[in-house]
């Protein structure tokens, strides 16, 4: 499904941030299609979180604009990018440690909560009604991902992969357009990144996400991957098929040295 | 709508037993049983300090922002309201007197907890906004210098008596103090089984998880430092009116500190450790007073000696020790982050879960105790 229909939901113009006189992310452009599945790759310490955390807010780029859906969102706080429809999981875990698998999920249906303090405080009808909505929302999406049965178990207690796999729950609860994905395969069995291959096509067609990947597993990103951006020291070094970045020799160049 | 009709049964017998315990206060006491002068004060401190220890634990325990300034928010309260109640409330009282003293004296009463709260919700309006985003130790450093300030400003304020305090007119009593006692905790309780909880606790899980959720960090921030700093102030209030007497030595730091301990002694994070921490930081003093004459009337005879200390005189060093000692061996408060309720005689206590909950021991945050929350959450809606 490489559709590029000129839909774009995710543009980068010339994205650049400097830390004092380190230039983490060089000028990169991208340009992402609705519905495609977009890994971005590279070397450790190529900036590819940095990338993620330009994308979501929490860094504001020094020069360059990014687009979301054709909105403009430099300077924007990370909760108001989470409104525009992105959402995203982080490389090392941050799932809420004292709350439950189910609470941890419903946490994140904040967005689309119809309830005010008032409705809160008096138990108002609209509050119970808001409140089923939400469990039941989130009971559903973890019924999808087969963590219905850990629903009262501690989220920091369950084993790393199922950890993991929540914390795309929880992010699709905010009910994205954009789901960006920070190493989900990170510290998965074979077994388990086979899945997850799986899953991620799956809930692409399911939820019609937009995904945008960051993964050192060549498996997995050679497997789940519509196109892939190659970047190296900040820069953007080699973009397009799957295929055609296995064999592009800057690519074998920036992971094994020349 | 069950569960509507259990909140009201629930609450007509909170009112009813409150009632009871007003009535055993008053002269005549009750059916002839009586509390005396002592208990009762020390039964309405209780009550005041459960209001303040479960609108800070909003802050602290839930939002896990870290104020030390409640005393001051406490301090705007008592002073506003009293300045109300010493200017106009003869006034009000005198045009409401067809209605009787008690009804003229509860409406006085009332707009003046109105003027309080609101009062104190302004000034942690604007306390909060420029400090809330500090964290931390930074967090704690200016909300601490903020109820000095505010402690320091209201003495100097010569209209509500300056440094030679401050008269206040009587008006509340333990049913006014119980009931609202009563109202703040299931305010908050309500407020923190809700979205707007979740969004307060996921800042204090995570800040930056919590923001990459659509949670408006900072907003969220200050209504919790509002409701609390709101909570403080009726706090004040009632203790304005009911101690009749206003000194800004009742609001120093260490007014603050006390209040701190209260949640952290019963549990950062729980709505019952903080009334347990209340009950306890409040009675145990006192308790510790008791001791000099069990000493006095029998140990001593019993043991035929002279002991070479007073246990009274050593209360408050007996008072730390506790403190100390519950802080080594229980760091996360007597409760932690677990609430007490009827469910804990229904079910077995089950062993923490989570192979992490070792390291953190230090934190108050637990690791387990949420499944059981939901549990219960579920018993109650079924």
């Amino acid at each position: 499904m490489s559709q590029t229909n000129g839909n774009h939901i995710l543009q980068t113009d010339k994205a650049t941030i400097r830390f004092g006189g380190l230039v983490a992310v060089n000028e990169l452009t991208m340009n992402v299609a609705q519905g495609e599945i977009y890994g971005l790759i590279g070397p450790n310490g190529a900036g590819k979180t940095t990338i993620f955390n330009l994308l979501t807010g929490v860094y504001e780029p020094t020069s360059g604009d990014i687009r979301i859906a054709g909105k403009r969102v430099n300077g924007m706080k990370p909760y108001e990018i989470s409104r525009l429809g992105v959402s995203r999981t982080f490389q090392n875990i941050r799932l809420f440690p004292s709350m439950t698998v189910l609470e941890n999920v419903i946490t994140a249906c904040h967005r689309h909560s119809k309830q005010n303090l008032a409705d809160a405080v008096f138990r108002l009808p609209r509050f119970h009604k808001d409140e089923g909505e939400h469990r039941e929302f989130a009971l559903d999406l973890l019924r999808i991902f087969n963590l219905e049965k850990y629903k009262n178990e501690g989220g920091t207690s369950l084993p790393y992969g199922n950890q993991r796999r929540l914390e795309i729950v929880r992010a699709l609860a905010t009910r994205p357009q954009l789901l960006l994905l920070d190493e989900p395969a990170a510290g998965m069995n074979p077994i388990e990144q086979q899945d997850l291959t799986g899953l991620i096509k799956e809930i692409r067609d399911k939820f019609n996400l937009t995904v945008v990947l960051v993964e050192h597993n060549m498996r997995v990103v050679m497997g789940v991957c519509d196109r892939i951006q190659v970047i190296d020291y900040g820069k953007s070094i080699a973009l397009g098929l799957p295929q055609d970045i296995k064999n592009d020799p800057k690519v074998i160049e920036a992971y094994l040295g020349d | 709508m069950s569960s509507w009709t259990k909140s009201l049964a629930i609450a007509a017998v909170l009112i009813a037993v409150i009632y009871v315990i007003n009535a055993m206060m008053s002269a005549g006491g009750f059916f002839g049983t009586g509390i005396d002068d002592y208990q009762a004060r020390l039964l309405v401190f209780i009550a005041i300090n459960i209001i303040l220890a479960t609108s800070l634990n909003l802050i602290n325990g839930f939002t896990g922002q870290f104020s030390i300034g409640h005393a001051g928010f406490m301090a705007v309260g008592a002073y506003s309201s009293a300045y109300f109640s010493v200017t106009y409330g003869k006034t009000i009282e005198a045009s409401l007197a067809s209605l009787g003293e008690t009804a003229a004296v509860s409406v006085v009463l009332l707009i003046a907890i109105a003027i309080g709260a609101l009062v104190a919700a302004v000034m942690g309006l604007i306390v909060g906004i420029p400090s809330l985003r500090l964290k931390g130790d930074y967090l704690a450093i200016v909300t601490l210098g903020f109820a000095e300030i505010i402690r320091i400003v209201i003495l100097n304020i010569d209209v509500v008596g300056g440094a030679t305090g401050y008269q206040v007119p009587g008006y509340a009593n333990f049913l006014w103090i119980g009931i609202f006692t009563v109202i703040t905790v299931i305010v908050v309780h309500n407020i923190v089984r809700s979205d707007t909880g979740r969004a307060l606790i996921s800042i204090r899980e995570d800040e930056l998880a919590a923001e990459a959720m659509g949670v408006n960090t900072t907003r969220y921030k200050v209504t919790s430092f509002v409701i609390g700093s709101a909570f403080a102030g009726i706090a004040g209030v009632l203790f304005a009116h009911y101690n009749k007497f206003l000194s800004t030595n009742d609001f120093q730091f260490i007014k603050s500190f006390e209040i701190i301990i209260m949640i952290v002694i019963g549990g950062m994070g729980s709505m019952s450790g903080a009334i347990l921490g209340a009950i306890v930081v409040t009675l145990l003093p006192e308790v510790l007073r008791y001791m000099q004459d069990v000493q006095n009337q029998n140990v001593e005879p019993m043991l035929g000696i002279d002991l070479p200390f007073n246990i009274g005189d050593l209360r408050l060093v007996i008072f730390a020790l506790i403190l100390i000692l519950t802080m080594i061996f229980r760091p996360q408060g007597i409760l932690g982050t677990r609430e007490f309720g009827l469910s804990w005689l229904k079910r077995p206590m089950r062993a923490p879960e989570g192979g992490d909950a070792g390291s953190d021991e230090g934190t108050p945050i637990a690791q387990q105790p949420a499944a059981r929350r939901l549990e219960n959450e579920e018993d109650k809606d079924r």
